[in-house]
């Protein structure tokens, strides 16, 4: 087995269909890693998207997280963001904008291999808090950062 | 034209891979501007980075992600010679894929 | 002087400024003077930036898009497509000085023959018309992807456009692209001017205005709101449409003569196409 047996029983129930088929042989395990949860996509508010991220766990606020955007967007689809962070054993970050219809943009899981980082490109559908919440060592830490959205003057 | 575009580059001890995918990305809730119809969700839902064949990173995503989606990580532990591939998926069972073998500049 | 000349004298530098009989050179030196006094810490280089040379919040993220920029399909559809020859045969690079390399800096140019201005777009239309295929739509798709490369090999080359003595129906396309530029229009009632001169660096709603400087050195564009690689008479259209005003079209005489309007007051600013604007 290339992965532990909890986060094989996480992902079990994170999202069946894909566990049956590594069982069934028909995927490697390299794409169970990459499987795709469907209620974390679900729209709705930002708080029960955390909660069905993070079951309801504390999310402490951190200064060892580095968040780059701008504060106003040039074009709402298109919002470059850059998070970074000192924190060691980073397991995953996920990138949430508090009002769009679905509030998680993405999540990154990581490995030995890679740093604590990650540059990504936002839709924003309105002037909103974007935050970032980080699984280090078991542990949560977010950062946030408003961004305006408004219409600009040349029809943009 | 290539769809998924990588860019590798070591600096420092580290490596800076760069992904590019021409993908629309469509969350479902725009509508055509003529026809007035709803534009089908199609969007990239899953990205793993590999080394050698071994995931090293993977993402699930949606539609909150722009048109041409941009991405940049930081790699660690790859040696001059090991083979990067990005892999991705959409919800409409189109996939892309782009490899390419790190070069340290000598 | 005497009373009656001190109120005809502003007159007649204001009749002289607006008028057709200025000279393009004096334009040019009028225009940078205008932008120095509005923008004094930037070169004339900086100008092919354009807002971005003006706005850092939002040049930020327009570096953060050119890390790895959406107008590299563009780029790589049109070097490709640059290289596949016509039913014939023929090649663009035949239709085009020093085979189409590194001469976006030198169009537009005044056609003595056909006694009209030729932009970059237009004389590869022109190529392919000549070779028997059709011509190609001016806003978007091939014609963007062959001007994106075109210009790509042009980076950094001073725009040098040329008006020449020999033809006066050449300085007359440009006057005529000056006086489109300055006349009002549309139910909103600008001109280019309104915006682009006498408010450049000033804000329209959330937006900073661009100067007109350099407007022409960075196309075609990855503009975010297309999602995708188009042209500068796209942008005319559009810009046209914003102010509520009847565009005449892309490529049609009056866009083209504007456009040499454009980028002869640009002279001296460097290529920097294709690029990415919002």
């Amino acid at each position: 087995m290339t992965y532990s047996r909890r986060k094989f029983l996480h992902h079990a129930t994170a999202s069946g269909c894909y566990v049956i088929a590594a069982c069934a042989g028909l995927m490697t395990p390299g794409q169970v890693f990459a499987e795709w949860a469907e209620d974390y996509f679900s729209p709705g508010k930002l708080e029960h998207t955390l909660d069905r991220l993070f079951a309801g766990a504390d999310i402490a606020d951190s200064a060892a997280i580095s968040l780059n955007l701008p504060l106003i967007a040039e074009d709402g689809a298109v919002v470059p963001i850059k998070v970074a962070s000192t924190l060691s054993d980073v397991e995953s970050i996920a990138i949430l904008v508090e009002k769009n219809p679905v509030p998680l943009a993405a999540i990154f899981t990581l490995s030995e291999n890679t740093e604590p980082f990650v540059s990504a490109q936002l839709k924003m559908a309105e002037t909103c808090d974007v935050i970032t919440v980080i699984k280090a060592g078991d542990k949560l830490y977010s950062a946030r950062q408003q961004v305006k959205v408004t219409i600009g003057g040349c029809g943009g | 034209m290539t769809k998924t575009k990588i860019r590798l580059n070591a600096k420092n001890g580290k490596t800076e891979l760069k992904i590019l995918i021409a993908h629309p990305m469509e969350h479902g809730r725009n509508r055509d501007p003529e026809t007035q119809e709803l534009i089908p969700a199609h969007f990239i839902k899953t990205l793993t980075v590999s080394q050698n064949g071994k995931t090293i990173l993977s993402a699930q995503m949606a539609g909150s992600i722009s048109k041409n989606p941009y991405f940049a990580f930081w790699l660690k532990g790859i040696a001059n010679g090991d083979l990067i591939r990005v892999d991705w998926l959409d919800n409409q069972g189109l996939s892309g894929s782009a490899e390419q073998r790190l070069a340290e500049p000598s | 002087m005497s009373k009656g000349l001190r109120y005809v004298y502003p007159l007649l530098l204001g009749i002289l400024a607006g008028s057709a009989l200025a000279d393009p050179e004096q334009d040019h030196k009028a225009l940078t003077e205008h932008y120095r006094t509005l923008f004094p810490k930037l070169t004339l280089q900086d100008y092919a930036d354009g807002v971005y040379a003006i706005d850092p919040g939002a040049r930020q993220s327009w570096r953060a898009i050119e890390e790895f920029p959406p107008y590299e399909w563009a780029l790589e559809e049109g070097k490709t497509l640059f290289s596949i020859p016509f039913s014939n045969g023929a090649h663009y690079a035949d239709c085009l000085p020093n085979r189409g390399i590194g001469i976006a800096q030198l169009y537009p140019k005044w056609n003595s023959e056909t006694g009209e201005v030729v932009t970059l777009a237009k004389a590869l239309n022109d190529c392919r018309e000549r070779n028997g295929e059709t011509p190609l739509p001016y806003q978007k798709g091939e014609i963007a992807s062959l001007l994106a490369y075109l210009a790509s090999t042009s980076r950094g080359k001073a725009l040098a456009i040329e008006i020449p003595d020999s033809d006066p129906r050449a300085l007359a396309a440009y006057q005529a692209g000056k006086a489109f530029y300055y006349e009002r229009r549309g139910q909103l009632n600008f001109s280019c001017a309104t915006c682009h001169v006498q408010n450049a660096g000033k804000r329209l709603r959330s937006e900073v205005l661009s100067p007109s400087l350099g407007h022409t050195s960075h196309w075609p564009v990855y503009r975010l709101k297309w999602g995708e690689t188009g042209t500068l008479h796209r942008r005319f259209a559009e810009c046209l449409k914003q102010v509520r005003a009847e565009s005449p079209g892309a490529q049609s005489a009056q866009f083209r003569n504007l456009e040499y309007f454009l980028s002869y007051i640009g002279n001296g600013i460097p290529i920097n196409g294709p690029s990415i604007r919002k």
